[in-house]
């Protein structure tokens, strides 16, 4: 049965790529949803192809000035993440010092934490102090939880690295400005750079810390969880699909630059 | 050669230090950690002193609160809650088995199988994180439509009377029900699953498995006494990542389901936001953060993995 | 180049010791490196042979004493001041600069401007100016050691520090690297010092040779000296092979000892005794496998008078091509080592057979009795 065997042999593929049809359905659904003209306020049921919202993504009060919220929030955090946590990543790699394990817990423990307990306990915080909320108290709590991420990542790739790199640099005339400027900050850099990226997508995706932080600021998805109540425009989508596009197209060009590199120096 | 050694001489005349120690690097690892630190401890350390506290006063909005020691808030926030917190481990619980099992062949498929499309199906499987995860969760109201193709295709497979009798579908329903939710969940936390079970499984060594078949170990036996158990950093990382966010969630459950598939997240959530009942709210995300260290403490020692940062 | 007997380029090591904490690595030492030579620390890993190398390169602050470059004391100066450079065990060459880049690193941060005809003619020494935009981990491993070679050279240091270069090679390319490090060193005339666990490479390469063993030296000599003339029986062991015979002194006799074991006599060069040799006292005598001569029982009476002779039956041959190697049971001595050539091999030299050994004095050596005799023996393996 030579059918048989090819399954027994294929099975392991076939379900793998079965999670994969599962985890890209939603986004097919979202891009086809994205030329729909829905009959009500909700578009979840096809009734015809239209470009309509991808003529006027904009065409919905607020949407386009919540992604920007998102977009300037997002930023901001990403920043002042990625520079804390870096900091934080070379002093564990690099130093040795007293209440390393207890650094290490306050580290871990936002990523072992379910996003609903920060948010009410920040809430609690912020309502305890009297702070105003709106986009300065999401900042901050976007920066908190970005933080212990973009340690990690960059921690792994400091980790990895031959100390013995530095020494060489010291050794060959760097002072230590120099030997951090020309050969750990390159060398770290990825680490960095998969670090940001990770703080980026997960603030400009972050709802339940915001949501609780937000007072009367909206960002894009708390546009979004507002629009499943009230109705949601098509637009919603044309945006999802072109984060998504852009995403794709932005990988795979820079993947591409790789390949042509290595070649080019091969 | 006019090379020589000599008996070492004696270190006593040198004993005072000749040169001072550099002493500019024993602050530094300090001054790094401190803005991060302090941040930390201000905005998630402190926060949660501010709830424990909260937790335990009493009072009104109008007149304010006090810290009154008032754990009976403890006890009537479970007793009237207890099913909320059952729900939410039980939802979460049956995602992160489905998670894995749907998981564990995607990351072993990307390991070993996927050849030159390696790079190309990680990037399918970030993907989706691009687009916000509301958006792709709304979908699934589209996927899942009443009178929708697929379930239509499940009630004429009779699969909706099984999972109806089990309590899972109302009628020939599924939106608003507990398997909307956890279908909801196992989709959105089943990235963080794969991919650490992709960085362990890429670890392994592939000619352990042609020494594993070389020792008379069948493809299942090689899986089962070599490559599974090599994979368990993964796998514990992995079901921790899914279970502890899913756990707290109240998007899938506020979006898919109905007032009957309330988890202890929507709860927290309107205790907070519409009723503002804050010392309620304090104790029950104190008794569920207190649940999750718990069940995560005893997962850790029994699966042995101790460092997981 | 500058003069070979100009004392001012020399590195002399004052009392120069490195503690962590309870433990010391390098023993108060005092080691003076002659400008122009080719010098061999040499030692089991753990010895404190690299980090007497870090403390001359300035990667390591010594606990106590001094480190001076030609006259000048540089023990405060840090390694990016001083004219010292280092070729790395594993290179660390920079992954995220192509060859050219990593050699012209050192000119650069000098703020040297115009490095091209530099580089290219460095790289040219180590015949590797065709990858000079390649990246390290393109090359193979032979490549990346001459590419750490140029990337210290060119800063023409006044010492050239070498912390196990040949290690991550394989035997045939370590050979070949051997001698090019050597050509090297002679073209351009710098210090080398060299840290090694590998005596044959040590031997091989260096004018000197330093013997280290848990933070200090041992002994310090020429390859040659070091090898016929061992003081400890560590140095004897980790260079090359001895056997040892406990023995007692019975008499002296102008330039020789005499000396019983078991029920024979054994003659000892005076001046190559390193132990004291009173009358009654003893002394380990030692002597290397290849010296011996093995000779059947049967044959005793040919064996030419003034020769040390021990008696023994052959426990074990191995044929390794050029020579045959015998382990004989003697009473004086388990497990006598034999190295005989393949010429005109005698056909009852086999396991059981009674023998003789027999060996010119003048190649026996005598050393203090209170030392493990094998002291060396695990490290050298």
């Amino acid at each position: 049965m030579p059918f048989v065997n090819w399954l027994k042999r294929n099975l392991v593929v076939i379900a793998g790529l079965l999670t994969l049809a599962y985890l890209l359905l939603p986004n097919v659904i979202v891009t086809v949803f994205s030329f729909n003209k829905p009959k009500g306020r909700f578009n979840y049921e096809w009734q015809r192809f239209s470009l309509d919202a991808w003529k006027d993504p904009c065409g919905v009060s607020d949407l386009c000035g919540s992604l920007s919220v998102s977009l300037q929030i997002a930023f901001w955090a990403t920043l002042g993440a990625t520079l804390l946590g870096t900091l934080i990543a070379f002093a564990l790699v690099r130093y040795r010092f007293r209440a390393r394990g207890a650094v290490n817990s306050l580290i871990f423990l936002p990523m072992a934490m379910p996003e609903v307990v920060m948010a009410a306990s920040l809430l609690t915080l912020f309502l305890n102090m009297g702070a105003q909320l709106g986009f300065w108290t999401i900042l901050i709590a976007h920066i908190m939880f970005c933080l212990s991420f973009v340690v990690t990542a960059v921690k792994a790739r400091v980790m990895s690295m031959d100390p013995k790199l530095e020494e060489a640099a010291r050794d060959l005339y760097a002072g230590p400005f120099q030997t951090f400027v020309r050969v750990t900050l390159p060398i770290a850099a990825p680490g960095i750079a998969a670090g940001a990226m990770l703080a980026f997508a997960l603030s400009f995706d972050d709802f339940i810390i915001t949501n609780f932080n937000a007072g009367s600021t909206v960002t894009f998805p708390m546009f979004v969880w507002g629009s499943a109540q009230r109705g949601t425009p098509v637009q919603i989508n044309v945006i999802g699909t072109a984060m998504f596009v852009v995403a794709v197209l932005f990988v795979l060009a820079s993947m591409a630059v790789g390949n042509r590199r290595n070649r080019h120096k091969a | 050669m006019s090379t020589l050694t000599e008996a070492p001489p004696p270190l006593a005349p040198e004993a005072p230090e000749p040169k001072p120690p550099r002493r500019r690097g024993r602050w530094t690892p300090y001054w790094l950690l401190l803005p991060g630190i302090l941040w930390l401890l201000v905005f998630f350390a402190l926060p949660m002193i501010y709830q424990a506290s909260t937790s335990v006063q009493t009072g009104s909005l109008e007149e304010g609160y006090k810290v009154t020691w008032h754990f009976a808030t403890y006890w009537d926030a479970l007793s009237a809650y207890w099913p909320q917190f059952v729900r939410s481990v039980l939802y979460a619980g049956t995602a992160t088995i489905l998670c894995l099992l749907l998981g564990y062949p995607l990351a072993y498929l990307i390991a070993f199988r996927a050849g030159r499309w390696r790079n190309l199906i990680m990037i399918l499987v970030i993907a989706p994180f691009f687009t916000s995860f509301l958006i792709r969760t709304l979908a699934w109201k589209t996927i899942l439509a009443d009178g929708g193709p697929l379930v239509g295709a499940l009630d004429t497979l009779h699969v909706l009377d099984v999972t109806g009798w089990l309590g899972w579908t109302a009628g020939d329903r599924v939106l608003a029900t507990p398997l909307a939710v956890v279908c909801g969940l196992t989709y959105n936390f089943l990235p963080f699953m794969i991919l650490p079970l992709y960085t362990s499984l890429e670890r392994i060594d592939g000619r352990l498995h042609e020494a594993a078949g070389d020792l008379y170990a069948r493809p299942w036996t090689t899986f089962r006494k070599v490559t599974f158990p090599l994979s368990m950093p993964g796998v514990v990382s992995g079901t921790l990542l899914t279970f502890i966010p899913a756990t707290g969630d109240y998007v899938n459950a506020d979006l898919l389901g109905s007032t009957d598939t309330r988890m202890v997240g929507n709860v927290i959530q309107t205790q907070f936001l519409r009723v503002l009942d804050y010392p309620t709210a304090a104790a029950l995300s104190f008794i569920l953060m207190a649940a999750i260290l718990l069940m995560v403490t005893l997962y850790i020692r029994r699966s042995g993995t101790e460092d997981l940062v | 180049m500058t003069n070979k007997t100009d004392p001012t380029g020399d590195v002399r090591l004052t009392g120069i010791s490195k503690t962590y904490g309870a433990f010391t690595a390098v023993h108060p030492l005092d080691l003076t490196v002659p400008q122009g030579s080719f010098f061999a620390l040499l030692g089991a890993s753990g010895c404190g042979k690299t980090t007497t190398l870090r403390m001359i390169a300035g990667l390591e602050e010594p606990s106590a004493g001094t480190v001076s470059l030609g006259g000048q004391d540089v023990t405060a100066l840090p390694p990016y001041k001083r004219p010292v450079n280092t070729v790395f065990q594993s290179y660390a060459l920079f992954p995220h600069l192509d060859i050219f880049e990593n050699v012209a690193f050192g000119l650069r941060r000098r703020g040297i401007k115009s490095v091209k005809k530099q580089v290219e003619e460095m790289l040219d020494l180590v015949q590797l100016g065709e990858q000079a935009r390649k990246k390290p981990h393109q090359l193979s491993g032979g490549q990346q050691q001459r590419v750490a070679v140029a990337r210290a050279l060119i800063n023409h240091p006044k010492v050239l520090l070498l912390d196990e270069p040949l290690g991550a090679l394989d035997l045939k390319l370590r050979r070949q690297m051997q001698l090019e490090l050597k050509r090297i060193q002679t073209e351009v005339g710098i210090t080398f010092i060299h840290v090694t666990h590998d005596q044959e490479e040590a031997m091989t390469m260096a004018d000197t040779v330093a013997v280290m063993n848990a933070g200090r030296v041992e002994q310090l000599g020429s390859p040659a000296d070091l090898y016929e003339n061992p003081r400890t029986t560590f140095v004897a062991n980790f260079l090359g092979t001895s056997n040892f015979i406990e023995a007692e002194v019975d008499s002296k006799s102008g330039e020789e000892i005499v000396l019983k074991a078991g029920g024979g006599k054994l003659v000892l060069p005076e001046a190559r005794c390193s132990a004291p040799a009173t009358t009654g006292g003893k002394v380990l005598v030692g002597v290397r496998p290849e010296k011996i001569s093995l000779t059947h029982a049967d044959d005793a009476g040919e064996i030419p008078d003034g020769r040390n002779r021990i008696t023994g039956r052959i426990a074990d041959s191995s044929f390794i091509g050029v020579s045959t190697q015998y382990v004989v049971d003697s009473p004086v001595c388990t497990d006598f080592e034999v190295y005989a050539q393949n010429i005109d091999r005698d056909p009852r030299l086999v396991p059981g057979a009674e023998v003789v050994l027999h060996w010119n004095p003048a190649h026996t050596f005598g050393l203090d009795a209170d030392q493990d005799a094998d002291a060396g023996v695990e490290e050298a393996a």
